[in-house]
C-alpha cells in the first residue's frame, strides 16, 4: 500500500521533470513578417485565449434562475468585491474589473508555467550557424517584457483614474510651487511614479523567474520526490504575487483618486522609501 | 582575480547581503501580525491583507538586489 504511493510519487516527479536551461531573456522561436515570437509570447497568447474561453463559457452557462453554479459564482464575486472594498475603501468597485483582469491573467500565467512540458520540451534551432536548444514553452510572467507591459498598463491606469477623478488639480501633487517643501515632495512623487513601474515589473518577474531557477536546480540535484514540495511553494507564490499585483494596483488607484486627504501622508512615506532604494 | 570571477563573486555577495534586510523585515512583520491576530482574532482578515501588502513593499528591496545581481551577471 505504502509502496504503491511511493511509486506514484516517483512517476509524478518524472512527469514534472525540468532541465537546467537558465536564460534570463525569452528565446525567439520564429518570425512572422519581422515580428519575433518568443516562447513567452506564445504562452501569453495561450493564456489570453484560455481566459477568453473561460469567461465566455461561464457567462453562457449562468442561468437566469438560481442554480448551484450561479450561487458559487455569486459567492465568489461577493467575496472579491468585499475584499476590494476593505482594501480600497468605498468606490473601489469601479476599478474591480481592471484589477481582477490583472489578477486572473497573472494567476493563470504563473500556474501555467508550472505544468509539465515547460522547460522539458526543446526545439533544435540553428542560430548563426550554431545548433541551439530552445525550450518551446516558457511561463508568460517569466519574461521581463510581459511584466513590464503589465506594469505600464497598471501605472497608466493609475494616472488615468487620477486625472479623470480629480481633473487638473491631480498634477498639483507633482508640480507644487506653494512652498519649497511641497516642491521637493512633488519631485519625489514624480520619481516614485517611475519607481512604481520598476518595482511592479521586477517584483513579478523576479519571483517567477527565481521560482523557475529554483525548480530547475532542485531537479538537477534530486530528480524524484524532492522537487514536489517546491512545486507546492511555487503554486503558493504564484497566487500571492497575482494577489499582490492586483491589490497594489487597487491601493495606488485609490490613493491617486483620493486627493490630498489624510491618507496621502502615508503614501508619501511609503513611496519615499521606494525612491530611496529604487534609484 | 579576473573580471569574470570577480563578477561571479559580486553577484553572490549582492544577493547574500541584499536579502538580509528584507528577511529581517518580513520576519518582524509576520511576528507582529501574528501577535496582533492573537490579540484580536476577529481582525484576522484585515491584518492578513495589510500584512501581505507590507510584505510586498519589503520584498521589493530584495528584488532591487536581484536586479543589481542580474545586471552584474549578464550585462
Amino acid at each position: 500500500m505504502f509502496f504503491k504511493q511511493i511509486t506514484l510519487l516517483v512517476w509524478f516527479s518524472f512527469v514534472l521533470i525540468r532541465f537546467m536551461h537558465i536564460s534570463l531573456a525569452a528565446e525567439p522561436l520564429f518570425d512572422i513578417y519581422g515580428f519575433t515570437v518568443t516562447n513567452s509570447l506564445l504562452v501569453s497568447f495561450v493564456v489570453t485565449i484560455l481566459l477568453i474561453i473561460i469567461a465566455f463559457s461561464i457567462s453562457n452557462n449562468i442561468s437566469k434562475k438560481t442554480s448551484r453554479f450561479r450561487a458559487i459564482i455569486e459567492e465568489f464575486f461577493t467575496f472579491i468585491l468585499d475584499l476590494a472594498e476593505s482594501v480600497g475603501g468605498k468606490g473601489a468597485r469601479d476599478f474591480v474589473p481592471l484589477v481582477l483582469t490583472f489578477f486572473f491573467f497573472i494567476l493563470l500565467s504563473n500556474w501555467l508555467g508550472l505544468l509539465p512540458g515547460f522547460g522539458s520540451i526543446f526545439l533544435e534551432k540553428v542560430v548563426h550557424g550554431e545548433h541551439e536548444e530552445i525550450p518551446l514553452l516558457r511561463g508568460a510572467t517569466a519574461d521581463l517584457n510581459t511584466t513590464l507591459a503589465l506594469a505600464l498598463v497598471s501605472v497608466f491606469a493609475i494616472q488615468y483614474y487620477g486625472v479623470s477623478k480629480l481633473k487638473l488639480p491631480y498634477f498639483k501633487r507633482f508640480f507644487n510651487f506653494s512652498s519649497p517643501v511641497d516642491f521637493f515632495t512633488g519631485i519625489l512623487e514624480l520619481i516614485s511614479e517611475f519607481a512604481k513601474i520598476i518595482s511592479f515589473s521586477f517584483r513579478l518577474f523576479g519571483n517567477v523567474f527565481a521560482g523557475e531557477v529554483l525548480l530547475a536546480v532542485v531537479m538537477s540535484l534530486v530528480p524524484v520526490i524532492a522537487p514536489l514540495p517546491f512545486f507546492g511553494l511555487e503554486v503558493f507564490v504564484g497566487f500571492i504575487q497575482a494577489l499582490v499585483f492586483a491589490m497594489l494596483t487597487l491601493v495606488f488607484i485609490q490613493l491617486a483618486t483620493a486627493g490630498h486627504g489624510g491618507s496621502s501622508d502615508h503614501e508619501g512615506h511609503e513611496t519615499g522609501r521606494e525612491v530611496e532604494y529604487g534609484n | 582575480m579576473e573580471t569574470e570571477q570577480m563578477k561571479l563573486l559580486a553577484t553572490a555577495i549582492v544577493m547574500a547581503i541584499g536579502t538580509i534586510g528584507p528577511a529581517l523585515g518580513i520576519g518582524i512583520l509576520a511576528s507582529k501580525a501574528l501577535e496582533a491576530i492573537g490579540r484580536n482574532p476577529e481582525a484576522a482578515g484585515k491584518i492578513q491583507t495589510n500584512m501581505i501588502l507590507a510584505i510586498a513593499f519589503t520584498e521589493a528591496i530584495a528584488i532591487y538586489a536581484l536586479v543589481i545581481a542580474l545586471i552584474i551577471k549578464f550585462v
